[in-house]
């Protein structure tokens, strides 16, 4: 005779689990988790607690503070949507066409990846200060891109492409033919399919790319720097300042800068994951 | 809208899916397109949806040359074998995205989509779950959200490839009586591809066998049954018997030794004979007494209607299935004398030569066996 079980009543959340292991992984993953990205910016935040309220609000809100926080934010929001669309177009053209050089142009999209960031970072500057080859022809156009936020968005579009090309590209393999044939069947041109079927599909998988894209171009360093001029208020990054309070040995206020990037990046990763939770379950994703 | 298929012919990288297919589809008929894995069913039903283009021919919509009308002009709404459904649009978007997409002059506002998506969610049986996503339907119900999707557009041609293909027995059955229904109330014009043979002949006005890119015969599904036009479709369609003989001098051999069936007026060679299962009578008496083919019955199984029989058949090894009404129960390792009653005879040429005729049986005679009678 078959005996049933009574489940044994558990955690909540380990129900849903089928695969073994999952206290030994779980366990894993939070110790893990702890020991690489917990306890340093813990620290952080213990140190700027140090400070008191009223010693660390003055310094987060000094002048140049905050205009080095909108650049970096700022700068890393506009590339990283720059980077959404010519990533999805870029992702999109290495996923549905055949041409000769199309492996060539996949690894490519790596290189950023790869190149020491103050490599990219000296080409850039190079490539588009005023005499470079880029710099000088627009400088002609009265456009100014090195040595302004300009400079630093094409940094940070350079160094945030393969985030993501390479989120977006696996999902769009996938997408089925026959869901885009069925739209073409029901009469839907090919820009309302793409409008109304594809990219709702890729939205999560955008998001991610939008994400990731944004976190690295917030605490890019090493490309932005040599571009960027580093103009007090106008071109220079929340991770440069804070850098140069160190020098100062003001550790308080670079204590104090980390901490704020630290609660903007948490608070944007957060909202981000938010939508994407939203969008995955509404479009039904498992 | 009648349909007309003439002399396609569809390639693929040089190896061809169709050859020259021919075929005339009344407005407002049910066909069925049935053939082995790889005969060019989907290809054929593509190429009428306009998904695919042919290498030659042309396909005709009424009067008009399809060749002219890009996908989205055609009209023909296609269920997908995996149904291909919007997967982040909640059912009654799916099945209102054909009006939501026509260009501005032609939309019917959102109140009377909303309002025709409603009533074709009901048609099909799924009210209640307008809501809900495609991931949290089941099978059958997936399946005809994707049927309510394609008719929502006014189909002129409803296609459908392997519509119920992924179902199980029971649901398939209940699906399959109730597309019948839906047939009869809609009156689209419609062409569905199945590997069930069963489906196509329950369901369908008129069968296509297809085969290796060729239309091997179509007709109504007893047609098809009664008087296979090929000993391919006598194989495929319904259960047979095949045994390889050689003809000699109108006498026809079985590993050598003559059976009782006459073959006049055929040229000598080999032959497959072919005839159903229950299409047979049998002798329980030694073989000398009645010259019929000899078999030793191997298994012998009941199945509610009858009994069937395996046999071993000659010294060639041979064996075959035959049915018997349920108060015939030979034992096994008894050997019987068994002989056809309705048979056909096909030769490597093509030709065929049936008996009893079926010019006698039916008025639809291929040209093959015409052919076969003629020789
Ligand atoms: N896109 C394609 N590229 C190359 N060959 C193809 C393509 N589509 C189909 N074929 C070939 O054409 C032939 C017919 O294929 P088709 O899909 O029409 O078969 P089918 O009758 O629908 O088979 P099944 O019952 O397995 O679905 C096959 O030999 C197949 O390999
Ligand atoms: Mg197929």
């Amino acid at each position: 005779m078959a005996t049933t079980h009574a489940a044994p009543a558990g955690w909540w959340f380990r129900r849903p689990s089928i695969i073994p292991g999952f206290g030994l992984t779980f366990g894993f993953a939070v110790t893990y988790l702890a020991l690489i990205v917990l306890i340093p910016l813990s620290g952080l935040v213990i140190r700027s607690a140090d400070l008191g309220l009223a010693e660390f609000w003055r310094l987060a809100s000094d002048p140049r503070t905050i205009a080095a926080l909108r650049v970096s934010f700022g700068t890393a929001f506009v590339a990283a949507a720059i980077n959404v669309v010519f990533g999805v177009v870029v992702a999109w053209v290495l996923v549905r066409y055949r041409f000769p050089g199309r492996r060539l142009v996949d690894a490519l999209v790596d290189l950023p990846f790869a190149l020491p960031t103050a490599v990219a970072g000296i080409a850039l500057a190079s490539l588009y200060a005023p005499n470079g080859w880029i710099g000088a022809p627009a400088a002609a156009l009265g456009l100014k891109i090195a040595f302004t936020p300009l400079g630093i968005v094409i940094a940070l579009v350079f160094v945030g492409l393969p985030f993501v090309v390479r989120t977006v590209q696996p999902v769009m393999e996938e997408i089925d033919r026959e869901v885009e044939e069925a739209a073409a069947t029901l009469g839907a041109s090919r820009l309302a399919t793409l409008a109304r079927v594809l990219l709702p599909g890729l939205a999560p998988a955008i998001l991610t790319g939008f994400a990731l894209a944004l976190a690295r171009g917030v605490g890019e360093y090493g490309s932005v720097i040599f571009i960027a001029g580093n103009i007090p208020y106008v071109s220079e990054i929340a991770p440069l300042l804070v850098v140069i309070r160190l020098e100062e040995f003001n550790t308080a206020a670079a204590t104090a800068i980390g901490a704020m990037m630290l609660a903007i990046a948490f608070a944007l990763l957060f909202l981000i994951n938010l939508l994407q939770a939203w969008s995955r379950r509404r479009y039904g994703h498992g | 809208m009648d349909l007309r298929i003439k002399n396609v012919r569809k390639d693929f990288d040089l190896t061809p899916a169709l050859h020259d297919v021919s075929l005339d589809i009344a407005s407002g008929e049910l066909v069925a397109l049935v053939g082995p894995s790889g005969s060019g069913k989907t290809t054929l039903l593509r190429l009428i949806a306009g998904l695919e283009q042919p290498n030659a021919g042309t396909v005709y919509f009424g009067q008009d040359d399809a060749s002219r009308l890009s996908v989205q002009d055609r009209q023909v709404g296609f269920v997908f074998q995996h149904y291909a459904l919007f997967k982040h649009m909640t059912v009654l978007q799916n099945v209102g995205f054909g009006l939501t997409v026509r260009p501005r002059g032609k939309r019917p506002t959102a109140r009377e989509i909303n309002e025709r998506a409603r009533s074709l969610i009901e048609l099909v049986q799924l009210a209640g779950f307008e809501d809900r996503y495609p991931s949290q339907l089941s099978g059958g119900q997936r399946q005809r959200v994707a049927l309510a999707r394609a008719m929502a557009i006014e189909p002129k041609v409803l296609l459908l490839d392997e519509p119920f293909g992924a179902l199980d027995a029971q649901v398939r059955k209940d699906l399959r009586r109730w597309l019948r229904e839906l047939h009869d109330v809609t009156g689209h014009t419609t062409v569905f591809v199945t590997h069930d043979q069963e489906e196509a002949m329950e369901l369908a006005d008129r069968v296509v066998v297809m085969s290796r890119g060729r239309i091997e015969q179509v007709g109504a599904p007893d047609a098809i049954y009664d008087t296979p036009a090929s000993a391919f479709v006598h194989r495929f369609i319904g259960e047979s018997v095949e045994l390889p003989v050689y003809i000699e001098g109108g006498m026809i051999r079985l590993d050598g030794i003559a059976i009782p069936l006459s073959a006049a007026d055929e040229p000598d060679g080999p032959a497959a004979l072919v005839f159903r299962p229950y299409d047979v009578a049998i002798d329980e008496v030694d073989r000398a007494t009645y010259p019929g083919i000899a078999a030793t019955v191997v298994a012998s199984r009941w199945h509610g209607r009858g009994r069937r029989l395996e046999l071993a058949v000659g010294a060639g090894g041979h064996s075959m299935e035959i049915d018997l009404p349920p108060d015939v129960a030979p034992p096994v390792d008894s050997t019987l004398s068994v002989w056809p009653t309705r048979w056909t005879l096909y030769r490597p040429s093509g030709a065929s030569l049936s008996h009893p005729t079926p010019a006698a049986a039916a008025s639809m005679v291929s040209p093959i066996q015409q052919m076969a009678v003629a020789q």
